[in-house]
């Protein structure tokens, strides 16, 4: 009862300030939204029991790539919000394609989903695992996912790089 | 009772709403933060679905999905702020530098 | 049911009070301590030996006039502040004062929580508490708080990393991201981490100072430099509430490293039962001491040193520390491996 509180006030909260994420005028205000949005997606996880998860989505996510955003947005200073309407935009059109998927995402989560195992073999006890979420993401990350997370290294690495050059003033 | 049909759902309105950001706004700030918002969708998904099968695969995929945003969004910014410096805009429509 | 509801409240109200009571009078300490180093008294006036300064600068800041600047973004200048002090003060959520204590036969733990990735947990919410410097900056729509905003905050997030790697250290010691369990691992392995790890405590205490644009690395607040930096524009209690977010986060910086290279709540040499009778000096009493000595040390070390210029400063942190840093890990994962 207690999960089914939080999970709709968290999901009412997402998806708020998802929409005040794409409707508002102001850059600064859009990007302060996301991190709102990002904070509570983490707070999802946690009811999750992703807690190992939570964390770097606080700290990555809404501490680090939110703050790059953040950076961009003021150094392009705009002088005003953007004004001038597009006459090809069609946004009511996009709107309508838009809610078009949606409801087909929800026709094939519902009706593809098959009810799950009875409450017995469903999530245990979220106390008695807590405590391994981070090793079973370790093990995992070591193990099975060796090769991948070594290709992310080098993957950020050239990330790094790339934004130096791009960014220089000397190009 | 939660299932995952609930997580599913929730994320497939995310999944749109940035759709809607990507389809609709011209300023590539927010067309860049709502790639954000579908990605985040797509954590959401994996990760409900890591706890109902209570393996970790999920959850690792999901930080896979951060590290590459992480990299998508230092080189994209990059890349927005390359063509500000030569174009003094951030509206998409007047970057068509290979239309005449 | 009490258990889950009332304790935690009560700790809530115990561990805000104490912080903020503790901060005012870092504020005292403060000045005074750099007086006598300075050969001279400091705050004498109110009250004895100025022990109720504190109160008449609160006093102060409450009545000073409200100004915010025409334009301004009115609802990003408010909430700056707060966004700058709420994650500080989140983050003596897990940081544990002391073991347990028993009381009416119920044993309360001296923490508020405990949860298995509490230094994460840390470090997360110190990387939020870089949007109330960039936002203050901004939106102050003024040209020196701007360019103390984005040199403070690039300061920050280029010194969190140094730091975060010499956390990865003690996590590889202890073999847990829980605050309670790295404490828990000084006392199994009988020595502090802080004599295990010295250069990961050095570069943790240069960074931690970075990270609270202490001395010497206050070039984005000094008066000397950008006026005052990112708070210029703010007067009155959010100036107060900028202010109460810098010496609280000092609190949590030296806390935590109390808490992971100093033995937490543990007395000196916990296994050595010859010095048994240190035990008679309740753990909440080890911690609180051992807080203040790192706190005096970065009182010490302000009045002490010149400031850095701003690219000294980058360079310290990304050419010096970060390398350092890096080779820590590796020789500690690879002595842990071998060995």
């Amino acid at each position: 009862m207690g999960e089914a509180i939080a999970f709709y006030t968290l999901s009412a909260l997402i998806l708020l300030f998802a929409i005040l994420v794409i409707s508002v005028r102001n850059t600064v205000h859009s990007v302060l939204f996301l991190v709102a949005n990002f904070l509570f997606v983490a707070a999802l996880y946690v009811l999750l029991g992703a807690q190992f998860l939570a964390m770097i989505q606080v700290l990555v996510y809404a501490g680090g790539i939110v703050v790059l955003y953040l950076f961009v947005v003021m150094l392009v200073k705009l002088k005003q919000p953007e004004t001038h309407r597009d006459p090809q935009r069609r946004s009511r059109l996009g709107l309508a394609l838009a809610l078009a998927v949606l409801a087909e995402f929800v026709v094939i989560a519902l009706y593809g989903f098959v009810t799950p195992a009875p409450a017995g073999a469903a999530r245990p006890t979220d106390a008695a695992l807590a405590v391994h979420n981070v090793q079973e993401i370790g093990w995992a990350l070591y193990t099975d996912f060796l090769v991948p997370f070594e290709v992310a290294s080098i993957l950020l690495l050239v990330a790094m790089i790339g934004a130096i050059v791009l960014a220089r003033r000397g190009m | 009772m939660i299932t995952p049909a609930h997580y599913m759902i929730l994320s497939a309105a995310l999944f749109v709403i940035g759709m809607i950001g990507v389809l609709v706004r011209r300023n590539i700030i927010i067309i860049f933060m709502s790639i954000e918002l579908m990605l985040n969708a797509v954590n959401i998904n994996l990760v409900a679905f890591s706890s109902q099968l209570q393996n970790a695969v999920g959850q690792v995929f999901a930080i896979f999905v951060i590290c590459v945003a992480a990299a998508e969004a230092a080189v994209g910014l990059g890349i927005i702020l390359a063509v500000y410096r030569n174009k003094e805009t951030v509206n998409i429509d007047e970057m068509n530098l290979m239309r005449w | 049911m009490i258990e889950l509801i009332v304790f935690p409240l009560l700790k809530i109200v115990f561990i805000l009070t104490g912080v903020l009571v503790a901060v005012m009078y870092m504020v005292l300490l403060e000045r005074k301590v750099q007086a006598w180093i300075q050969v001279r008294l400091g705050p004498m006036r109110v009250g004895p030996h100025g022990l109720l300064q504190p109160v008449a600068d609160v006093l102060k800041l409450f009545v000073k006039e409200d100004i915010t600047p025409t334009r301004a973004d009115k609802y990003v200048y408010t909430a700056a502040p707060i966004i700058v002090l709420v994650p500080a003060l989140i983050a003596f959520a897990v940081i544990p004062f002391g073991s347990e204590v028993h009381l009416f036969g119920v044993e309360i733990p001296l923490y508020l929580t405990d949860i298995n990735v509490g230094l994460l947990y840390i470090i997360s919410v110190a990387s939020l508490g870089v949007y109330g410097i960039i936002l203050g900056g901004w939106s102050s729509n003024s040209k020196y708080p701007l360019l103390g905003s984005l040199r403070a905050s690039a300061q920050l997030i280029s010194y969190e990393v140094a730091v975060v790697m010499t956390l990865i250290v003690v996590v590889l010691l202890a073999g847990s991201l829980s605050m309670v369990g790295i404490v828990e691992a000084q006392l199994a392995s009988g020595v502090w981490f802080g004599f295990v790890q010295p250069l990961a405590l050095l570069i943790y205490v240069v960074g931690a100072l970075a990270e609270t644009n202490r001395a010497p690395f206050d070039m984005p607040e000094a008066e000397q430099e950008l006026v005052a930096g990112f708070h210029t524009e703010y007067s009155g209690m959010r100036f107060a509430l900028f202010f109460l977010a810098e010496y609280t986060n000092m609190i949590v910086v030296s806390s935590v490293a109390v808490t992971i290279f100093f033995g937490g709540w543990l007395r000196p040499f916990p296994n050595v039962a010859a010095l048994g009778f240190l035990d008679l000096v309740p753990g909440f009493v080890w911690f609180v001491g051992k807080t203040f000595f790192v706190l005096y040390l970065f009182l010490w070390i302000r009045a002490t040193f010149p400031r850095y210029r701003y690219d000294q400063l980058m360079r310290l942190g990304w050419k010096v520390l970060i390398p350092l840093a890096i080779a820590n890990i590796v020789v500690t994962g690879a002595v842990k491996v071998l060995l």
